[in-house]
């Protein structure tokens, strides 16, 4: 948790600050442990442990902004890079939208507590940890002629964080996370060692599956062996719900504050218009316990609350900070989500997949990019040609391409199965009439 | 931000060890420790006692290795926005690393207080990965002398905001004088000064001075209602003599007409087809395809493509392909590496047979080679890895011209943005800002926001003609692997890859 001795440092930090040029500040301290265990085979191969902490202090100053971190937690240093920071700050021009946020749209406290911190993370012994990570890799190794190799990995932390804003804004924070993975790679055709992988999270060590991932990480594998890329062709394209997120983020991202003001955003005019199918419905929802994105505020101290993002294919909400909401003489709103909550349909992936006669199943990402201005995109896939409802060939080594816009509204089908430990809860998808490029 | 030379290299110590400062000198001179290892030592506030001490306790469990690697960095930034150089950020990170490794086994510490206390519980941690009779370091201080492939004229510690501040506005002012289609600009100017300590069981110890530098612009430019977005940028190990009018110049152009022709652009239509990976930045498709699959730590797991491929035919022999740490202010060159390797020049493929994989000492002992100098690191909060330095293929003897009349119906790749591998499957992928289209041997049309996929020793087998025109691309290349982040470059003559997946409408 963070001490008597972090939050001295901050207000210190804050009045030293305040004292020496600076007609506002904000001083954030974090501190975090974390350790991590890998098995390779039977091998203990990697552990790792480490706790640090940092210090991020904002000087407005005559009218400039300069942001400064530093892990050197020490009264005199800290004091020292706050005056040459101060001093610093005055070299650059003025930038009249630099400014702390209205301290009414702050967070004012008193919200029921999101319960993100596990407080027996210190009271699990390092062999248990040892044991999870190794018992995935037992549950596979030597199965099968064609494994090369299992890995299994068990890894924790945790992460308190205070800020002091001269605005009169206070507050603090802590959180948890364990997580479990397993890796697998095969013999495949030719000299190939196709590999697959599994993991669970949580931010609560007991509420964390703990076992099975090395079985399911090896049928993953096992069921991609055989790979090939099919005909260039439009298709139907399922995304399961493990890369749904990858094709929603680049929507995201075209909606905060900075993209918008620079006009490189694709969705900077669309306000209110469709940009995607009734399908699409997402909504921000910070305020959910035990919740992977919860929290009462962001990284300016404003306010979270329940927002909707995309209502049936309109957009809805831009990410606005203070500085960019300023600048574009927009009302403020939040500098990102927290919790994304997408609607959910009513079949689960097996069902979205039986639902289809011809179509490519999207099980994974390989690279390409998006051009943020115009929306266009170009994927490397792999997955499965999907054929009267069964998954009939894995494929590998094709593309898909498009724009971001069109693909979205060629939503026609949302599943019903996000992970619930994601702050993307995000089910499995199905676009209709999507480009892909093979043979 | 401005910190004086003498008062970075002072800050580190200034808190650490306040009085101690002394002491350490005279324990350090008293065990015969040349004088620039003790003044580095100072400046980390330990003694070699303190270093012996150390790595002892990270023995005790009987590691056959140990080394410690102490970092001070010194980050900084100004950007310009709107036309006005309006932001900057600083960021000062200061710790040690402790490894201890038995056979293929690695435990891993990390402290930012560095004390002997703090040091010794790391070295504790770390040890665990062993279970064995106690060990001991070797009790000299072997200072590792080396060439320094990245001399600095005018350390970034003593520039102020001050003096970046024009080099950002003449960019911004040169973009919007090029072309009235621009609207919006943004420069952004980072440098870094790196202080590296290191100190093993075998008592070999180094330190060096690591200085980096990236100057970017992005530009955006509109056209009758479209928007499009471009950029340049150049990365190198320098200091402040790096920023001229020649470089704000170059960027300058490149990056108006790196957008500009984005208008007239298409994505093709995609499926198989030739590619002529044009001359710089096409490297990438070294990096991605091979490079890493060569990296040795897969290969000594059995999980890369080329696991079973060394010393056999890969490619043609007109192919030659280096990883290369000795590039003069190269953002990849290592002067030595971060487990005190010295930075060397690596054939990875000679005359078309795969030559050798890159190594960190790991492997290098799992071969029963000598490590190629390959193990970097992104801070003291890693372990170092086999990582890749400037990736580059030598010439061949073939006109880029003659190349291009060779394609019936292809691409011409220019521009990219980034690029993924699958090390076990071998399948690869890059993505291309910008290029041609290519009909009957004649470029037709510009293309852009393509992905192209690939198999790495296919597309390496299909690469049948090479040009006579390498270029390294000096752009702000960052390879990411296993969580880290790491400065690379990479480089290419024209070559044409017979056949390839190309993403397109």
């Amino acid at each position: 948790m963070i001490t008597n001795q972090h939050k001295e440092l901050a207000q210190g930090a804050m009045q030293y600050a305040l004292q020496n040029g600076c007609q506002a500040c904000r001083v954030s301290i974090y501190s975090g442990t974390s350790s991590s265990f890998n098995y390779r085979d039977l091998l203990l191969e990697k552990l790792q442990q480490a706790s640090e902490s940092s210090m991020n202090i904002e000087l407005f100053v005559d009218g400039r902004y300069g942001q400064y971190s530093t892990n050197r937690l020490k009264k005199e240093e800290i004091e020292k890079f706050i005056t040459q920071g101060i001093a610093a700050t005055r070299f650059l021009e003025k930038d009249e939208y630099r400014m702390l946020p209205d301290i009414s749209l702050c967070y004012q406290g008193g919200g029921h507590d999101l319960q993100l911190y596990d407080k027996n993370i210190n009271n699990i012994s390092p062999d248990e940890k040892l044991q999870i990570a190794k018992s995935n890799v037992e549950e596979v190794y030597n199965s099968d002629d064609r494994i090369v190799s299992v890995n299994g990995g068990f890894s924790d932390g945790d992460s308190v964080g205070y800020m002091i804003q001269s605005n009169g804004f206070e507050a603090e924070k802590s959180s948890t996370w364990f997580s479990v993975s397993a890796g697998i790679s095969m013999k495949g055709e030719g000299d190939a060692r196709p590999s697959e992988g599994w993991w669970e999270s949580s931010l609560y060590f007991n509420e964390l599956k703990k076992s099975g991932l090395g079985k399911k990480a090896f049928e993953r594998c096992l069921r991609k062996l055989g790979q090939k890329k099919v005909a260039s062709g439009k298709y139907n394209m399922v995304v399961d719900y493990l890369n749904a997120s990858r094709l929603l983020s680049p929507m995201l991202s075209a909606l905060y504050g900075s993209s918008i003001q620079q006009k490189n955003s694709f969705l900077m005019d669309k306000m209110g218009e469709k940009v995607g199918s009734d399908k699409l419905t997402l909504i921000d929802d910070p305020h959910l316990i035990k919740t992977s994105g919860a929290r009462y505020y962001d990284y300016e101290g404003v306010a979270t609350k329940k927002r909707t993002i995309f209502e049936k294919g309109a957009l809805n909400t831009f990410f606005l900070d203070t500085y960019n909401a300023k600048k574009l003489n927009m009302p403020q709103t939040i500098s990102g989500p927290s919790t994304l909550i997408f609607e959910l349909g009513n079949k689960n992936l097996e069902q979205l997949i039986q639902s289809q006669q011809k179509a490519i199943l999207i099980t994974g990402f390989n690279g390409g990019n998006q051009n943020s201005s115009t929306g266009n995109f170009s994927y490397g896939v792999e997955g499965f040609l999907i054929e009267n409802g069964v998954m009939a060939q894995a494929i590998n080594e094709m593309n898909i391409t498009g724009n971001l816009i069109d693909l979205w509204k060629n939503l026609i089908e949302a599943g019903n199965d996000p992970r619930l430990s994601s702050s993307y809860r995000i089910p499995s998808l199905t676009f209709a009439e999507v480009n892909f490029s093979g043979v | 931000m401005k910190y004086n030379r003498r008062e970075f290299l002072k800050m580190s110590g200034m808190a650490v060890v306040g009085v101690a400062v002394v002491p350490h000198l005279l324990q350090s001179c008293a065990a015969g420790v040349p004088e620039s290892a003790s003044a580095t030592m100072n400046h980390f506030g330990v003694s070699a006692e303190d270093l012996k001490k150390v790595i002892n306790t990270a023995l005790e469990k009987g590691g056959e290795y140990a080394d410690l690697f102490f970092e001070h960095t010194f980050y900084n930034s100004v950007t310009l926005r709107d036309n006005k150089v309006n932001s900057t950020y600083s960021n000062i990170d200061f710790g040690m690393g402790v490894r201890v490794v038995v056979g293929e086994q690695t435990g891993y510490a990390y402290v930012e207080e560095v004390t002997l206390e703090e040091m010794l519980k790391a070295a504790k941690t770390a040890a665990r990965i062993a279970s064995g009779n106690a060990k001991k370091g070797a009790n000299n201080i072997n200072v590792q002398e080396f060439k320094n492939y990245y001399p600095v004229q005018k350390s970034w510690e003593d520039i102020t905001i001050q003096q970046k501040a024009p080099y950002l506005q003449k960019l911004n002012d040169r973009i919007f004088d090029l072309d009235h289609r621009v609207s919006k600009v943004i420069v952004s100017l980072s440098d870094t000064s790196s202080v590296v300590m290191f100190y093993n069981s075998e008592g070999e110890f180094f330190n060096d001075y690591r200085p980096m530098t990236t100057l970017s612009a992005t530009c955006i430019m509109e056209q009758n209602g479209e928007i499009e977005n471009g950029g340049a940028s150049r990365a190198f190990m320098m200091g402040y003599e790096f920023l001229n009018d020649d470089i704000v110049e170059q960027l300058a152009q490149e990056a108006v007409k790196k957008t500009s022709i984005l208008f007239t652009a298409i994505q093709p239509k995609g499926g198989e087809m030739p590619v002529v990976m044009g001359a710089g930045g096409s490297g990438i498709l070294l990096h991605e395809a091979i490079g890493h699959a060569f990296e040795a730590d897969f290969n000594r797991k059995n999980t890369s493509i080329f696991s079973d491929k060394l010393g056999k035919k890969i490619c043609s022999e007109v192919i030659n392909v280096v990883d290369d740490g000795t590039i003069p202010y190269n953002r990849g060159s290592v002067n030595i590496d971060d487990e005190g390797v010295l930075g060397q020049k690596t054939y990875i493929v000679k005359e078309g047979i795969l030559n050798s994989y890159l190594h960190d000492r790991m492997s290098a002992k799992y071969y029963g080679l000598k490590s190629t100098g390959n193990g970097r690191r992104e801070s003291f909060r890693h372990m170092p890895i086999p990582r890749m330095r400037a990736t580059y293929m030598e010439n061949g003897n073939v006109k880029e011209a003659d190349m291009i009349a060779d394609v019936k119906y292809g691409v011409y790749c220019d521009v990219f943005t980034n690029g993924q591998v699958q090390i076990g499957a071998g399948d690869f992928t890059f993505f291309v800002k910008s290029g041609y289209l290519i009909e009957n041997g004649k470029f037709t049309q510009p293309i852009k926001d393509i992905n192209i996929i690939g198999n790495g020793p296919q597309a390496l087998a299909d690469i049948v003609m090479v040009a006579d025109n390498l270029s390294i691309d000096n752009g702000t290349w960052t390879c990411g692997k296993n969580g880290q982040s790491c400065p690379v470059t990479c480089g290419m003559p024209a070559a044409l890859v017979s056949k390839l997946t190309v993403g397109g409408e």
